[in-house]
């Protein structure tokens, strides 16, 4: 407990540099004084002299009223005149719970609730601050040593949804204060840092990083100490690090919760892998988009900064890194590290032909290492633990674990973490709580719009680098979007089809043009052919076999990695779902029914009154018939757009 | 040779450090390209070059990957051709199609490429793009529907010129080469120097043309119609009927002109030598006076845009002489209307030039007498061949005749502009006699020859220590001038071309010239000055009786008001 009775600010912060200063010097030992013992569980916020409460406001969590909850709350200790904290977090990664608030009372255990809106927030507070357990909303608590535990309530790591993970990147997430610097040291933070600095040469980093097997986390998967090795080999007078968080496929978060729940680990990551090549620059790519993220990583910056952490001669080593902060602008291809370094150059981001690697020659031409928020995550917790500690994890060619951005047709969405050779089907079935509504699992795609599909069958391989590529799908940035049977898989091929052309550099042909006719001939299937115009039909019959054509050349030939894998959520749609393929060619009909524009529609003449309501709506003229008689569609000239069956009051109107 | 690799199960030399299209095409093995441009850093976008890499998963492009000993290529396999044809059709596919109506009709490398690679059915079709056609510039037409989006353009403007006028815009399918805010080129920094359209593979970049307006001048009986031509331009046509490229073909081209209907046919060179007399009496007034130096030429209209834009600072040390083709312009309409008779309203001169800046020259305002432009048209070489043909005329069987006196009479070094360095040996040879009052025993000044970018040279003429540069390519131009910001104070005079090589390799020649036609283009120039009996400037005949009867002497008061101009600073949007 805090000695000193409310303390001033001013004193308290400083007090706090003091302590984190004494932390830090005996960061190798880490033996500290027994006044510094007795703080630290105070700064971890174990233990707390005043009720802390925590508003999960990551930006799933704003998204799901956060802000709203926080106002609440922040309203409820002003009326209350309570001497309360309310600290803002990341997110905890259940994401289908938010909002999220924790609530911490001196001597009890922190307590967690699930989607507190602002409504239920007083409420809660009324009934927890009573040291009484409200009816609804608990979601677990957290263990915390010489705290009392909530009387049946489940502790968080027991939850189905956790307990199954390993969190090792995301360990603070939603948990610490994310632009305290102190929480991050208390726990732990910046030791890996100081360590290396003051014991370890360059190469015996690299050596480590490779040792402990760590792959590059952004898709690839390439070894990272290796690859680190390779910029350290290059004599420069300058060499570059740079974080690559511009995560850009669709239903991925994993870079933004990371840095949005704990910037101090990406940061520490960074300082290690800089020291280890030999980097005195290091920049953080990350998307504008992202505005939440880049505010918090510049606090945390600047803190760092202000502890001599970040700087010139960092902890009297002679090491010195600046790291600066570039914002994207949201191109999809700027996550490729050429285009990346272009961007980051102030040049258009276009991917150039590698070699020369970067490694050799990079940013304005010097050796640059890029890695992504998650790899450099992991470097702090290796250095502080060891090699073996970390590839005793996971399977045999990929080692630790890996976070994955579980959304789409499951019960639990959200952020989840786990060991390598996990088996998708426990992802789904565990962590995930299953489909809803009964409904029966068809697919998950991987991997983003790079990625493929992974489908019944293969729900049981062990989740790592190869054996995913070996189905078909990738790891990707981590992306994991699952489907039930209302999902139709041409639909999905669309939808990627349609992002990656968008997205397409537009540099090299067969991904600029190609992407663009793989769209229109999917378009075309999932389209009623009108008046069997000359290109439609043809469009219709050569289309499988023309995209697996055009999918083999654009795998082949494309510059960058991004063109290389943009026929992917094509072709492995097309190797696991032939039929439904066809059925949309041959059969015009869309089985999971979502294919709007395949609709065959037809009139019930037992029900229809001749209202001529449909008529009216029809932009077609495509509805006949005499007034008060039943009418009738010509399907030649009916473009399927659904007017006639949003119109009729009768239910006359048949799809089919 | 450092090691072997195999191709195509055939053992071939390769080098360290070099790709696969280089060790490729020293062994006589060719693999298409599109967007490859020789000496520059690869950028691997048009996938053309693919080759088959054992070992390799993916198709390897030639021209970026670095050869390995003992590595095993394929370059025309099945698979590669596949590729390749497939890469073609795709272009096709988002292409007009309209070849016949299209200005590279035979001189495309699409069309090329889609022959060699036999495609015969659209295999592949879907909606194209539509976009207007850019006629905003004074010399370059641009129509995007018919980019393949190569990047070859991009990148001549911007690392060989230093202007970077044009760059990729939008993504996707909608990618385009365009202006900032993709506005028309005339409001870009645009010099006009027309290099992108002599490595555009297609028709997307074209001159704007001039000659329908001549040959309604030609038809017109109220007009004496007067025509120009550049020193290059009679060695530059040859290759074009069948003859040994870089032949000189005056006697043809003076014959041709006439029998096409225009009523005199001067020569360009006439009046080089006329700014050389005016040039190097600059440069004695501008040394001896302390003036600003170095001097800069100003004899290329690309060049001097440049410098209206982007080294403003060095304005005043660009020489105030109009080029050649505005010099011969201004005497047309004055010296030579006076001594025919004729107003000068109703001449319509004509230029022929290498070059497509010369277009956008002509209308500059400063090259306008009472409201009547000095010239009123300008043609390409290209544009000139295609006239030739227009009008029937055989160039192989036709009488050479003289150009008419007396602005068609030259001395050799006026014929020596055609080439990068040429401004330079002329006006050394004539600033040695005005300065010692001899002429140069050796003639020659092999230090300022070649085509490399930069070439310099120190000459002691009487103990004057005389610094000079050459420089072609405005990239080389600003490293150059950069130099001299920083304190260079060694060079007193650098000729100055747009073009790499200067107009013998002009964006107005001939599109498809290799390096070696550019190069005996070179040779023919200088072969003309090693057999002509008049090799400087100063001892032209014709000139010395343009300065007795008419102007008087160089820099004199008429010079001025004819000969001489001035410049002004450029915005750009940067």
């Amino acid at each position: 407990m805090n000695t000193k009775k409310k303390p001033g600010k001013e004193l308290r912060m400083k007090d706090k540099k003091l302590i984190i200063e004494e932390i830090l010097k005996n960061s190798e030992t880490q033996k500290y004084s027994s006044e510094i013992e007795k703080e630290l569980s105070g700064l971890k916020k174990e233990n707390v002299d005043k009720t802390t409460i925590y508003i999960g406001a990551g930006t799933c969590g704003l998204g799901a009223g956060a802000a709203k909850t926080l106002a609440a709350v922040n309203q409820y200790i002003k009326d209350h005149k309570m001497d309360a904290e309310v600290i803002q977090v990341g997110c905890i990664g259940l994401c289908s719970a938010e909002p999220l608030m924790d609530v911490k009372i001196p001597g009890k255990n922190r307590i967690s609730f699930q989607n507190v809106t602002a409504a239920k927030a007083g409420k809660i507070l009324d009934e927890i601050l009573q040291e009484n357990l409200p009816e609804y909303g608990i979601l677990a608590q957290f263990e915390q040593a010489g705290q009392k535990e909530w009387v049946n309530v489940p502790y968080l790591h027991e939850h189905f949804f956790f307990a199954p993970q390993k969190r090792l990147v995301l360990e603070n997430c939603g948990i610490v204060d994310p632009v305290s610097i102190e929480e991050y040291i208390a726990r732990g933070g910046y030791k890996a840092l100081l360590n290396t600095l003051k014991t370890m040469e360059p190469y015996e980093v690299c050596d480590l990083i490779e040792k402990s097997g760590l792959r590059g986390r952004g898709g690839g998967g390439f070894p990272t100490g290796k690859k680190w090795k390779m910029a350290q080999a290059n004599d420069a007078d300058q060499k570059y690090m740079v974080c690559n968080a511009d995560e850009g496929d669709p239903g991925a978060f994993m870079d933004r919760a990371v840095i949005e729940g704990d910037p101090h680990k990406l940061i520490e990551g960074m300082a290690i892998g800089a020291y280890a090549i030999g980097a005195t620059k290091a920049y953080v790519y990350i998307r504008a988009e992202y505005p939440l993220a880049i505010e918090r990583l510049v606090k945390a910056i600047e803190k760092a900064k202000e502890y001599g952490l970040l700087g010139k001669n960092i902890f009297g080593s002679g090491f010195d890194l600046e790291l600066l902060i570039k914002k994207g602008a949201g191109a999809f291809v700027c996550g490729e590290e050429t285009a990346l370094l272009h961007s980051i150059e102030g040049r258009r981001g276009m991917p150039r032909p590698r070699p020369p690697y970067p490694s050799d020659s990079g940013l304005f031409g010097k050796p640059t290492i890029i890695n992504n928020v998650e790899t450099f995550s992991n470097v702090a917790g290796i250095i502080n633990r060891g090699a073996d500690w970390f590839s005793s994890m996971g399977t045999e060619k990929s080692k630790g674990t890996k976070v994955f951005a579980l959304s789409g047709r499951i019960a639990n969405t959200g952020l989840i973490e786990i060991p390598m050779g996990t088996t998708i089907r426990d992802i789904i079935y565990k962590i995930g709580g299953g489909i809803p509504e009964n409904k029966k699992f068809k697919s998950v795609q991987m991997g983003g719009p790079s990625g493929g599909c992974v489908t019944e069958k293969n729900l049981d391989i062990e989740i790592d680098y190869d054996s995913l590529l070996s189905v078909g799908a990738m790891m990707g940035s981590g992306g994991m979007v699952v489907m039930d049977e209302t999902t139709c898989m041409v639909d999905i091929a669309i939808y990627f089809m349609d992002f990656i052309q968008r997205e397409s550099c537009g540099k090299c042909i067969p991904c600029r043009e190609g992407t663009r006719r793989m769209l229109e001939i999917l378009e075309s299937i999932a389209t009623k052919p009108t008046n069997g115009n000359g290109h439609d039909t043809l469009h219709r019959f050569k289309g499988i076999t023309q995209l697996e054509k055009l999918g083999k050349v654009i795998k082949e030939t494309s510059l960058c990695g991004l063109g290389k894998s943009a026929p992917n959520p094509v072709l492995s749609t097309l190797r696991w779902f032939r039929e439904e393929y066809e059925e949309h060619v041959f059969e015009r009909t869309c089985p999971a029914g979502q294919c709007q524009n395949l609709r065959v529609f037809s009139i019930d003449v037992d029900k229809c009154t001749g209202c001529t309501a449909c008529v009216k709506k029809c932009p077609t003229d495509a509805i006949i018939g005499a007034r008060k008689k039943p009418h009738f569609i010509v399907e030649s000239k009916c473009i399927s757009c659904g007017s006639c069956l949003e119109t009729c009051k009768f239910d006359a109107i048949l799809v089919s | 040779m450092d090691f072997i690799i195999e191709v195509n199960n055939n053992k071939i030399e390769a080098n360290k450090g070099e790709t696969i299209l280089t060790a490729l095409e020293r062994n006589g093995i060719k693999v298409p390209t599109l967007c490859y441009m020789k000496n520059m850093f690869p950028t691997g976008s048009c996938r053309m070059c693919v080759v088959e890499v054992e070992g390799r998963n993916d198709l390897i492009t030639a021209c970026s990957e670095p050869v390995y000993p003992d590595m095993k290529i394929k370059t025309h396999s099945s698979r590669v051709i596949e590729s390749r044809k497939m890469i073609v059709e795709l272009l096709l596919s988002n292409h007009p199609d309209d070849c016949l109506y299209c200005e590279r009709n035979r001189n495309c490398e699409l069309q090329g490429l889609a022959d060699t690679l036999n495609v015969r059915e659209r295999r592949i079709s879907g909606r194209k793009n539509n976009y207007n056609i850019d006629k905003s510039s004074s010399s370059i037409v641009r129509d995007q529907e018919k980019c393949i989006l190569c990047g070859r353009c991009v990148r001549v403007c911007e690392e060989i010129e230093g202007v970077s006028a044009i760059d990729y815009i939008n993504r996707g399918s909608k990618t385009v080469v365009g202006t900032a805010y993709n506005k028309g080129l005339n409001t870009s920094s645009c010099i006009n120097c027309g290099q992108c359209i002599m490595v555009c593979p297609t028709g997307a970049l074209h001159e704007k043309p001039h000659s329908p307006e001549i040959e309604g001048a030609l038809e017109d009986p109220e007009k004496t119609v007067v025509v120009q031509y550049a020193p290059a331009i009679s060695v530059s046509i040859a290759e074009e009927f069948g003859l040994q490229p870089g032949k000189d073909m005056i006697g043809a081209l003076n014959a041709a002109l006439r029998k096409i209907g225009f009523d005199f046919v001067f020569d360009t060179s006439f009046t080089a030598d006329l700014t050389i007399m005016e040039e190097s009496a600059e440069l004695i007034h501008r040394i001896q006076n302390k003036g600003k130096l170095p001097m800069l030429t100003s004899c290329c209209p690309g060049w001097v845009k440049y410098a209206e834009e982007f080294q403003t600072d060095m304005l005043e040390n660009v020489s105030s002489c109009k080029s050649p083709q505005q010099m011969m312009g201004a005497l047309i309409k004055s010296y030579f209307a006076d001594k025919k008779g004729i107003d000068p309203g109703n001449i319509y001169s004509v230029s022929i030039m290498p070059c497509i800046a010369k277009k956008f020259e002509q209308q500059r305002e400063e090259m306008t007498h009472n409201g009547i432009n000095d010239i009123d048209a300008v043609l390409t070489t290209r544009e000139l061949v295609k006239m030739i043909r227009k009008y029937g005329i055989d160039l192989n069987n036709i009488e050479p005749e003289i150009a008419d006196s007396p602005l068609g009479m030259r001395s050799s070094a006026g014929k020596m502009f055609g080439a990068s360095g040429g401004v330079m040996e002329a006006a050394i040879r004539t600033a040695y006699y005005k300065l010692t009052g001899e002429e140069l025993t050796n003639f020659r000044v092999p230090a300022v020859r070649g085509l490399e970018g930069r070439k310099e040279a120190r000459l002691n003429i009487n103990g004057t220590e005389l610094g000079v540069a050459v420089v072609s390519g405005l990239k080389n131009a600003a490293d150059l001038l950069e130099e001299i910001r920083n304190g260079r104070e060694d060079i007193h005079f650098i000729e100055i071309m747009a073009c790499p090589g200067g107009c013998i390799n002009g964006g107005g020649q001939i599109i498809g010239a290799d390096d070696e036609a550019v190069k005996a283009r070179m040779m023919s120039l200088y072969d003309i000055d090693d057999k002509d009996s008049v090799k400087f400037s100063h001892k032209n005949p014709y000139i010395l009786e343009l300065y007795d009867n008419f102007l008087g002497e160089p820099l004199s008061h008429q010079s001025h008001k004819l000969l001489h101009t001035s410049y002004q600073k450029r915005e750009v949007m940067l």
